[in-house]
């Protein structure tokens, strides 16, 4: 028996391509927005959003069974801030350097419209091992398009990549600046994530119409 | 049976079990960990002064290596030969300096009152270096730092760091090719006490002119760098009346 079912295994691949939260659900993306101005950042987010958006979903789904369906936002509410402040503190006291780079997302965690939305949509429905698995799908969907993003605004707005120059020195006009390049400082600032995220959603609806919907 | 989640008393009792329960996870999380944090915070600032004095890891031009925890306690005790406090303008040892809270200390001293100023005294290979703390406010949240000059009030280190500065643009006061550029600067000239300037075209961006007291600004980045500027002059400001005397101390 393979380790997935084939429907377990939708659950994770679906949410990386046709099902992506942020170019199909359109979810998420003000924290999409405004961390990808770093390639590191984006990555600490989205492995962030991985832990929390995974455990959150099986602890949302263990309690389905219990919790007040009044109350049932606040209780989602509760377990993601409390899944954010272990993370939070357990990276100061193990990772603290990582924690540096971490802390100033942390508000932005708790209010990625992703997780409750899974934890709405999914986790409240459905047994723990599917919802761990929605989870995990869904969180690098998220951090896939945040990477992608990262790329071009890092690229083309510093001429690096991971803080490394790629692309030559602007200063002393080396590499493609010998030849008049220049790096485009709107690609830094966040309306420039808008526009590549606006151009992913329109290559991925272009490749595959069924996703477009209807007017 | 099944549970009816729908009455209110059960929806009382289950948010008083929930938050008792959260509660209690997050106060042992929080007593458990504190030691290792602090540790840590200790750590980064002894990091942070050994750095601005020079002694780090550094391997190539641009990255930043700091000496790892595991050693940095022993070296900053070999290293830093003095810190001190300095208050109603009396400079008195002070072990742990480092662990005063600045911004405390500069609100008190704005509101009028008498703040405590730490100042460590690092000696290496025969050379003392002066090291004092900044504190100020970047284009978004708090920026910090230190700075250490050696006898002749010369700028040998300097080290910034920031809260929330924008990455790529203002985020960049913590990069090498920024704080690199204070290095070689003098806070006195024959005029007196000149706090370093971020300037935007000096006709200078590489910095070879170490006499004029200024360092190229961040393209992008223009109100960090002013707050930058505030930093070093308030800070100087400060310190300036007892660089003489704790020079007098040793």
């Amino acid at each position: 028996m393979p380790l997935l079912s084939k429907k377990e295994s939708k659950l994770i691949l679906d949410p990386l391509a046709d099902n992506n939260p942020i170019t199909i659900q359109v979810l998420g993306i003000c924290s999409a927005l405004a961390i990808t101005a770093e390639l590191k950042a984006s990555v600490v987010m989205a492995v962030s959003v991985l832990f929390v958006l995974g455990m959150g979903n099986v602890v949302i789904s263990l309690m389905r069974n219990i919790i007040p369906s009044k109350i049932r936002i606040i209780v989602q509410l509760v377990v993601v801030a409390t899944l954010v402040i272990v993370v939070d503190q357990t990276l100061k006291a193990f990772a603290y350097e990582l924690s540096k780079t971490l802390s100033v997302f942390v508000g932005l965690i708790i209010t990625n419209c992703i997780i409750m939305g899974r934890f709405e949509a999914f986790a409240l429905g459905n047994g723990p091992w599917r919802s761990f698995l929605d989870g995990i799908g869904n969180a690098l969907g998220y951090g896939v398009i945040l990477i992608i993003v990262r790329f071009f605004r890092e690229l083309l707005g510093s001429g690096t990549l991971f803080g490394i120059p790629v692309l030559g020195d602007p200063i002393a006009k080396t590499g493609l600046y010998a030849f008049g390049y220049e790096n485009n400082g709107f690609m830094i600032i966040p309306p420039a994530a808008l526009i590549v995220v606006g151009i992913l959603i329109w290559i991925q609806r272009a490749k595959n119409p069924s996703l477009v919907e209807e007017a | 049976m099944a549970l009816n989640t729908d009455k209110n008393s059960y929806t009382v009792l289950f948010s008083v079990i929930m938050v008792s329960v959260v509660g209690a996870i997050l106060a042992y999380l929080a007593t458990g960990l504190k030691d290792k944090i602090t540790e840590n915070q200790r750590f980064e600032k002894q990091q942070n002064i050994l750095y601005a004095m020079g002694v780090h890891n550094n391997t190539d031009e641009s990255s930043v290596n700091f000496i790892p925890t595991t050693e940095v306690d022993q070296r900053f005790g070999e290293l830093i030969k003095g810190q001190y406090v300095i208050q109603d303008g009396e400079a008195t040892p002070q072990e742990d300096a480092f662990m005063i809270d600045l911004k405390k200390e500069l609100d008190l001293i704005k509101s009028g009152k008498d703040g405590k100023l730490p100042l460590f005294i690092g000696e290496q290979e025969g050379k003392t270096y002066y090291i004092f703390p900044m504190y100020g406010k970047g284009l978004w949240d708090a920026i910090w730092g230190y700075m250490s000059v050696d006898e002749s009030l010369t700028i040998t280190g300097v080290y910034f760091d920031n809260k929330g500065e924008t990455p790529g643009l203002g985020a960049n006061i913590k990069m090498r090719f920024f704080m690199d550029d204070f290095i070689g600067e003098s806070i006195v000239s024959d005029t007196g006490y000149t706090p370093i300037e971020v300037v935007k075209g000096n006709n200078d961006p590489l910095n070879s002119d170490k006499s004029d007291a200024e360092v190229d600004a961040l393209a992008g980045a223009t109100i960090t760098g002013n707050g930058v500027s505030a930093m070093i002059k308030e800070s100087i400001r400060l310190y300036e009346p007892y660089f003489e005397k704790v020079r007098s101390l040793n």
